[in-house]
């Protein structure tokens, strides 16, 4: 575990200091590093190289980018090819797509088939806002988390999603990295540790533990310090980024330390990072949980933050599920 | 260039070793795919011992051509002509889809680490084959890659993004073998979905196309170089087969696709077998 002086956050507190950038553009940067580091990282897209901001890899290696057009279940599996001749591909397109249309190639060609290919999951979740409920993935970390040997990361902002880049470059085996569409506040900073398999407490506190993950994990932040001061309840965040492998240690730790857990994330809660934390807990040191995230509805047309906030998931639902917690937990 | 006659009955004999193989597997193992098997065993003995560059004592040797086998069903035909080529010992073909086998019902690489992948679920190995053959056009690598696919698997939309991808890279080096044996476990693959005009179909994707009997090894062998010699295109072979072929009582009826022989049956198939392979080369 990781002391939250030694995170080195942004101060986030602090409006003038806060930077709101799509957790899109750190995989970009973090694919141009990558390839830059190895040369067998390859990129293949299907059809939407800007908005999955493929194109600066494809302007930088040409020769290493290969288009499929509307393809995402051949995305999946003909880099699974490529990667069984040494190849480490990175393939990307809207989350609800690949991995979302391509599940059993996911599951056979690269799970089953221990293939070192690289998921890029853009616009996941309701923030992809205007483009309605077709394109939201709110059901991706369910269904990629239950596949043996798959690496699921979800970093939070978008400093953080060029680490899990180059992490899911150096790792060997499958990964799919998790990120979204629109601007959002940037609390992390280049000296931010970040390694797989472990989670991060953003803030400390003993009275409930918040186990966020992706771009709420700034809203959890915002709403731990309004608690503090409106109810001077203290909460502890854990960014936990890594869904699977979990670190299961802190996240145990902080149940135990707090008594009450609230996760937080933009996803249903069915099968998601709650319920990977609930799975753990319930096992190991079982707590009472609130669930923050998408209540088996889909998404719809809105704008970004309206929608977050309509499906109960912006800082002040995150305060209610903290005190219905804090009321459990006095039970 | 014609197969030599001692050559070509070699091949036929080790095609029919392959057969009575298969019989006993699949007998052994109570359950599994009788017709496409015994179709494609031509096929297969064509590839591991006339045509494909390998080594069964290095089966990670880079420079490997690699032989995926799409329709993963009728793996019985690959584990028997690789167990007769050496991969690994004839008595292991008995463990066919029993607990604790490197010979799973449907083929996984990470069990059986001298397979290129793992495969089963319909359509999906051609697109690995695209992948491997654009990573070694990439790399500047002279290996071929050949997929063996089933007819009714044309029927999954991957398999077409596949060949359209092919397509469009000029991947030459890949070659596209069709079993095309007419069955599909719901019947006849016309009556299921329509498939023809089945040349075409390739044609129109930027494949060059060559059609052959699959069930003659003169013409398997002879087509297969022509394939290997041609350039620009990626190449697709519709091989034609008679399901179950070499077994009288199993040809062309559709209900053998998925199932086993019972003993009585597989000793019935096997007499016929020995009966055939005696007679090779007596025509000659």
């Amino acid at each position: 575990m990781i002391a939250t002086q030694d995170m080195h956050l942004v101060d986030y507190r602090n409006a003038q200091a806060l930077r709101y950038v799509p957790t899109r553009n750190g995989f970009g940067e973090g694919l141009v590093e990558a390839a830059r580091r190895d040369p067998q990282v390859l990129a293949l897209c299907a059809d939407l190289v800007e908005s999955t901001r493929m194109q600066p890899f494809r302007d930088a290696f040409p020769a290493r980018f290969i288009e499929l057009g509307v393809h995402e279940q051949m995305l999946v599996a003909m880099a699974a090819g490529l990667a069984s001749v040494g190849k480490v591909p990175f393939i990307a397109s809207y989350a609800m797509f690949c991995p979302g249309r391509a599940w059993e190639q996911v599951r056979t060609t690269m799970c089953l088939n221990e293939a070192n290919v690289k998921i890029a999951g853009a616009h996941a979740g309701v923030s992809v806002g205007p483009d309605g409920a077709t394109h939201q993935a709110i059901e991706d970390i369910a269904i990629m988390r239950c596949i043996p040997n798959m690496t699921v990361l979800v970093p939070c902002d978008a400093v953080q999603t060029r680490k899990a880049t180059l992490a899911a470059a150096q790792l060997d085996g499958p990964v799919y990295v998790r990120f979204g569409r629109e601007k959002s506040a940037v609390v992390t900073t280049d000296a931010t540790p970040f390694d797989v398999g472990t989670a991060q407490i953003f803030r400390d506190g003993n009275d409930v533990a918040i186990v966020a993950c992706g771009i709420l994990v700034y809203n959890a932040l915002v709403a731990a310090d309004e608690l503090a001061q409106e109810d001077g309840i203290e909460c502890l965040v854990l960014n936990n980024h890594s869904v699977k492998p979990m670190d299961t240690a802190s996240v145990v730790d902080a149940a135990r330390r707090c008594g009450v857990v609230v996760t937080v994330e933009e996803h249903q809660v069915a099968g998601g990072m709650g319920s990977a934390v609930a799975e753990l807990l319930a096992e190991r040191h079982p707590v009472p949980m609130q669930f923050v995230g998408v209540r088996d509805r889909f998404g719809q047309s809105g704008a970004p933050e309206e929608l977050i906030e309509l499906y109960g998931m912006g800082a002040a639902s995150i305060k209610a599920a903290v005190r219905s917690a804090v009321q459990r937990k006095g039970r | 260039m014609r197969l030599e006659p001692k050559r070509r009955i070699e091949l036929e004999r080790t095609a029919n070793a392959v057969r009575q193989s298969i019989i006993e597997s699949l007998v052994a193992a109570g359950s599994g795919h009788s017709a496409g098997s015994l179709d494609m065993a031509d096929v297969f003995t064509a590839l591991y011992f006339e045509v494909m560059r390998h080594n069964p004592k290095r089966p990670d040797w880079e420079e490997r051509d690699r032989l995926l086998l799409s329709a993963g069903h009728i793996c019985p035909v690959r584990y028997a002509a690789m167990a007769h080529a050496g991969y690994f010992p004839l008595e292991e073909l008995l463990t066919l889809r029993k607990l604790g086998t490197r010979l799973q019902g449907h083929p996984e690489r990470t069990r059986l680490e001298s397979l290129e992948t793992t495969s089963g679920p319909l359509g999906e190995g051609l697109a690995q084959g695209v992948g491997m053959a654009y990573g070694a056009k990439l790399d500047g690598k002279g290996f071929r890659v050949f997929v063996v696919t089933s007819d009714a698997e044309h029927q999954a939309g991957l398999h077409w993004e596949a060949a359209m991808v092919g397509g469009k890279y000029h991947l030459e080096k890949l070659i596209s073998i069709v079993d095309r044996n007419f069955i599909q476990i719901d019947g006849g693959t016309e009556e299921v979905m329509p498939l023809e005009p089945f040349r075409a179909k390739y044609e129109a994707f930027g494949w060059e196309v060559r059609e052959c009997n699959g069930n003659d090894m003169e013409d398997v062998v002879s087509t297969l170089r022509a394939a290997l010699e041609a350039t620009g295109k990626p190449q697709a072979i519709i091989a034609h087969t008679i399901p179950g072929k070499g077994v009288s009582f199993m040809e062309n009826d559709f209900t053998w696709h998925g199932k086993p022989p019972k003993r009585d049956e597989a000793e019935r198939a096997l007499a016929e077998l020995r009966q055939a392979a005696e007679k090779i080369g007596s025509a000659a």
